[in-house]
């Protein structure tokens, strides 16, 4: 590959993409019938007359999945609309039961959102224009390669609650698009209303490019490509298929609109199956679904339960004067600021909380793929050994063996401390005999030391310390000393 | 806007009804016929017509439990295995592996 | 008193006599079945229950106000004991393995389903003619259609086997064949009686209705079915009035509306005079007649027969061959479906679905399905706006003819004309039903009432009231 030969290609075209991206919702039923939207249960299992679209059956909507639709829209600014409207998506494909699919068409539930993604372009922060939010229900699962000329359908997915977020095609680079879904997706977490999960498949995207000269105001052919299973994935998708259509237009062909698939095992973009007759959906208002509306009481309501969300939580630790990347770290995800404020609330020194929690409990959490939430680790017991750090109790590096042991024990960490002779030794007379026997034991660097060689300190700090098997309080050892070489 | 033989074996396609092209004649000038007597909306004034009132949407709870069947799925699907629902393949990609069904 | 005897007694009349032991419920329903063979000629029925399966039925059935009481279901309605195959192929033998909302609780209120009925296939059809299972005669003139697509319904309850049958309407499937059998026909107000369980043709036209011999069998008929039904979004959720309670009630301060437009100078004049004789009779009974204007009323078959396919086509993509009915053998998906659908439906839902998959499709959809769906809204003011004024119910015939002879109407668009006064009530939602006014020609007429949404008491009170006074004469 020769990157000169790219760069050739695409120099003087922008690139321009919009995403649409595929959010489950997490409900215990599905959107229209009482079946349990459980991931991994048996082919078709979780199956009724209605997600089966037997003869008959009929759709009747999950209010829980509303009030998610509505968490959503007021997580990211939209509009609400009063009235909205289910609509009927018609397209014959066998894992979509009944020739359509429900989703919501001219008058979806939210229009008109916006996400600042967290980059500055030019000292200006980039805020992303987000079209619509809308409700609709998945598919079923094809499965292509078990059999032998055949395809296998599993409905279990079939109904499952989805709300798809579409963007305007403001974002210029994969850059921005890896920033704009890691930042929807952030929100979306702590909102709570998906797993998020793009390899389990409850968060999809699927991105819309073009390329077009710079300078010129008329949007380019578009592109849609989908099957990415990874935001990298999604970046990595964009600039190879921009790359490609570049190529096209540099060779002054024009590019066609289609729908095409990421490989990422190659690193390739190729054209997806062509469904003939399926790019007229005939879309039409459901007509066994009255309108969906929704009243300022129950706007206010759901606004009430709506969870503090990253950019006012980050403003808050940032307050506290925490450092850029503590306040990244600790909202980073949901959880992790709920516990480094529970600690917080009994140990007031928020630097030392923010350094404990980013540093050795994330390693446990990360490590043990554990909720914050679920370990057996109590903010408390954590403020308890923060504690004896501060007072001197115990030193920095006994204190993470300590935090280790709160790990698998009950006992307080003074207990664990006196237990394990982790306490620091801060008796003068101890210390003073521990630094006689250092300085009579190395007679040369005492007398270097006391010569005023000042930077020997370091070396008979550790001496000492070695003697006192990390006992002793380096502090005061490093004043006794002090007081040697000038005494 | 009359059908034409184009129309109707457009929509045959979308609607996946086989058109043999003998049944095409008759039934572009039935549609025609059907769609001239239609014409007659295009007269209707509708400019102050609002938006219907009908019901709101009702919504159910969130609970697990949905109308049970009285007969398993395999028992009346016409091609059950393994619990799944096998439908031949599409010609237009055979030779892929993927299970990216949905649209 | 014999089982034979019993039934031909009101339905609510037969419970009764079961529930104080003057007849047997088995053995009842074993005599509508005698008389189920004894009329196979008119291919009512697509199936009928077993003697010992309905004597089984009839023995455990719970002592409501249908207790024992055999009732005819069309073949559209999901039971899980006989099929539901819609008049077509494409569901030939389905046994649904869930249970229409309706059919549960006939069940509950004691009632024995003695059979599914034929009908137009997806119940496409005014005239019966258009069944994969061949075509049901009228049981007054075997050489006449019973009317459609409820023709089945119809002809079981005018050849005597039961008192009540249910149908579905989505434009008058169930008043048009009521009027051409000489019985009563009834279509609730649409959210009344939940679709759960009815297959779909096109679902904002689509009702549950009842036939009745006489008007107190269609209002018990529909008393039991009536009610909210958490599985039926569009199902409302308004108390069940007691529609049995308008029975001898006197009809003055009752405001009848007679429309202009539904006596266009076209109408058959022997229909026409029926027609005001019932007029007079009803203001001899003490109601008030007012002449109305309904003015979009000749927009309807336009409105109807673009929403109706457009809906049908969508309704109808779910047969498919993937999940349940017959699949055509083929290598290719494509070929599957196609083969599938053009084996399994027949020319009417085949012209159907094409019109209807026409006028949604890129480029038409704002000419055809919005411009429809704009007028529809008008329609539906119209009678919002005469029963705000202060009328009742509305007095028309319910048909421009009497039952016509088998291929009468070959013409699709002549066909569809015949819906031209009922197809109203299915876009406007409101409740309507047809009695029978006399005969022309030997041949029944239907007069038809229509009231407010949800008012079908009202519709009952001049209904008692006219079969009453018109007796045995409406029928001779
Ligand atoms: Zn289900």
């Amino acid at each position: 590959m020769s990157t000169a030969m790219e760069t050739d290609v695409t120099a003087g075209f922008e690139m321009v993409v919009g995403l649409e991206v595929h959010v489950q919702l997490k409900t215990q039923t599905k959107a229209f019938c009482g079946c349990s939207t459980n991931f991994g249960a048996p082919p078709n299992q979780n199956t009724c007359p209605v997600c089966l679209a037997l003869p008959g059956a009929l759709p009747v909507l999950n209010a829980r999945a509303v009030e998610l639709a509505l968490r959503v829209a007021l997580g990211f600014g939209f509009t609400v609309n009063a009235r909205s409207i289910f609509a009927r998506k018609n397209y014959f494909y066998p894992d979509l039961p009944k020739g359509y699919q429900i989703s919501q068409h001219d008058t979806p539930i939210a229009e008109h959102g916006r996400l600042d993604i967290g980059l500055l372009i030019n000292g200006e922060p980039r805020v992303i224009g987000i079209t619509r939010a809308h409700m609709e229900e998945d598919a079923g699962k094809s499965i292509h390669d078990r059999y032998e000329s055949a395809t296998a359908v599993d409905l279990n997915r079939s109904g499952v609650p989805l709300v798809e977020i579409v963007s305007e095609p403001e974002m210029r680079s994969p850059e921005e698009a890896g920033a704009y879904l890691r930042t929807l997706k952030q929100i979306l977490l702590y909102l709570d209303i998906s797993d998020c999960n793009m390899e389990e498949g409850s968060l999809r995207v699927d991105a819309n490019v073009s390329a077009r000269p710079f300078g010129q105001v008329r949007l380019g052919t578009k592109c849609e490509v989908k099957n990415m299973n990874s935001f990298s994935g999604v970046e990595r998708a964009l600039a190879a298929e921009f790359r490609r259509q570049c190529g096209v237009l540099v060779a002054g062909g024009s590019v066609q609109q289609q729908t095409l698939l990421w490989d990422g095992a190659k690193g390739e973009i190729r054209p997806a199956r062509s469904k003939e007759g399926s790019s007229d959906y005939r879309y039409f208002p459901e007509p066994d679904l009255p309108p969906l509306l929704i009243s300022d009481a129950e706007l206010a309501r759901v606004r009430e339960t709506l969870p503090e969300l990253p950019a006012a939580r980050r403003a808050r630790y940032a307050a506290m004067k925490l450092s850029e990347y503590d306040v990244q770290e600790l909202t980073a995800d949901p959880a992790t600021g709920p516990f480094f404020e529970a600690v917080l609330a009994l140990h007031a020194d928020a630097k030392s909380v923010a350094n404990w929690v980013n540093g050795e409990v994330r390693a446990v959490v990360n490590e043990r793929d554990t909720a914050w939430d679920a370990m057996s680790l109590e903010p408390a017991r954590l403020a308890a050994l923060i504690d004896l750090v501060r007072d001197g109790v115990v030193s920095s590096s006994a204190a993470k063996k300590i935090f280790a042991q709160l790990l698998v024990s009950t006992d307080t960490p003074r207990a664990i401390a006196e237990r394990d002779g982790l306490v620091q030794v801060r008796d003068d007379n101890a210390l003073a005999g521990w630094v006689d026997e250092v300085l009579a034991e190395h007679p040369v660097e005492a007398a270097r030391y006391a010569a005023g060689e000042k930077k020997l300190v370091g070396l008979l700090v550790g001496l000492v310390m070695k003697k006192s098997q990390g006992r002793a309080d380096p502090k005061l050892v490093n004043q006794l000393l002090s007081s040697r070489a000038t005494g | 806007m009359a059908v034409s033989d184009a129309d109707v074996l457009h929509v045959a396609a979308l609607a996946r009804l086989a058109m043999p092209a003998d049944r095409v004649p008759a039934l572009v000038r039935e549609l025609n016929g059907i769609l001239d007597h239609m014409a007659v909306l295009e007269t209707v004034d509708v400019t102050s017509v609002g938006d219907d009132a009908r019901t709101a949407m009702p919504r159910r709870d969130d609970i697990v439990g949905s109308v049970p069947l009285a007969r398993p799925l395999a028992q009346f699907a016409p091609s059950p295995r393994d619990g799944f629902l096998l439908v031949p393949r599409l010609s237009t990609h055979s030779q892929l592996g993927a299970t990216e069904g949905d649209e | 008193m014999t089982a034979q005897d019993v039934l031909d007694l009101s339905a609510a009349q037969t419970a009764r006599t079961i529930a104080d032991r003057g007849a047997s419920a088995a053995d009842v329903v074993t005599a509508s079945l005698a008389r189920v063979a004894a009329n196979a000629a008119l291919n009512a029925f697509v199936t009928v229950a077993s003697e010992a399966d309905v004597r089984v039925a009839a023995d455990v059935a719970p002592q409501g106000i249908l207790h024992g009481v055999p009732v005819a279901v069309k073949d559209n309605i999901a039971t899980t004991t006989l099929s539901t195959s819609c008049g077509s192929r494409i569901l030939a033998g389905w046994v649904s393995p869930y249970e229409a909302t309706a059919v549960s609780k006939l069940r509950a209120a004691g009632a024995v389903i003695i059979g599914k009925t034929n009908m137009d296939e997806f119940a496409m059809g005014s005239s019966t003619e258009n069944s994969a299972f061949g075509p049901t005669r009228n049981p007054l003139d075997h050489s006449r259609v019973p009317g459609g697509s409820s023709g089945g319904s119809a002809a079981a309850v005018a050849s005597g086997a039961c008192r009540i049958a249910y149908g579905s309407e989505t434009g008058g499937s169930v008043r048009q064949p009521a009027a051409f059998c000489g019985i009563v026909g009834v279509k609730p107000t649409y959210g009344r009686v939940s679709r759960f369980g009815l297959v779909a043709f096109a679902s904002s036209l689509d009702h549950i209705g009842v036939f009745g011999r006489s008007v107190d069998d269609a209002a018990v008929g529909l008393q039991v079915i009536a009610g909210h039904d958490p599985q039926d979004a569009t199902a409302v959720d308004v108390p069940v009035g007691d529609y049995r309670a308008a029975a001898g009630r006197p009809l003055t301060g009752l405001v009848v509306g007679v429309p202009t437009e539904y006596y266009p100078a076209s109408l058959d004049a022997k229909i026409r005079a029926k027609c005001d004789r019932a007029i007079d009779v009803l203001r001899q009974l003490g109601a008030e007649i007012r002449t109305v204007s309904l003015p979009h009323t000749d927009l309807a078959i336009p409105v109807y027969y673009i929403l109706a396919p457009a809906e049908a086509s969508s309704n109808l993509a779910r047969f498919d061959g993937v999940r349940y009915g017959p699949r055509a053998a083929a290598d290719d998906l494509s070929d599957m479906y196609e083969r599938t659908r053009s084996e399994g439906f027949g020319p009417e839902v085949t012209r159907r679905i094409i019109l209807g998959t026409y006028v949604l499709s890129q480029g038409h959809y704002d000419a055809y399905y919005l411009k429809a769906m704009l007028v529809r809204e008008r329609i539906t003011q119209d009678f919002a706006n005469v029963f705000a004024s202060g009328v009742h119910v509305l007095f028309t015939p319910t048909t421009p003819s009497p039952a016509f002879t088998f291929g009468a109407r070959s013409d699709p668009l002549d066909m569809y004309l015949s819906d031209i006064f009922t197809a109203t009530a299915n876009l406007a939602g409101v409740p309507a039903m047809s009695q029978p006014i006399g005969l022309v020609d030997g041949m029944p007429v239907g007069g038809q009432l229509l009231a407010a949404h949800f008012r079908e008491a009202d519709m009952f009170c001049a209904a008692y009231a006219l079969e009453h006074a018109l007796g045995p004469e409406a029928l001779a």
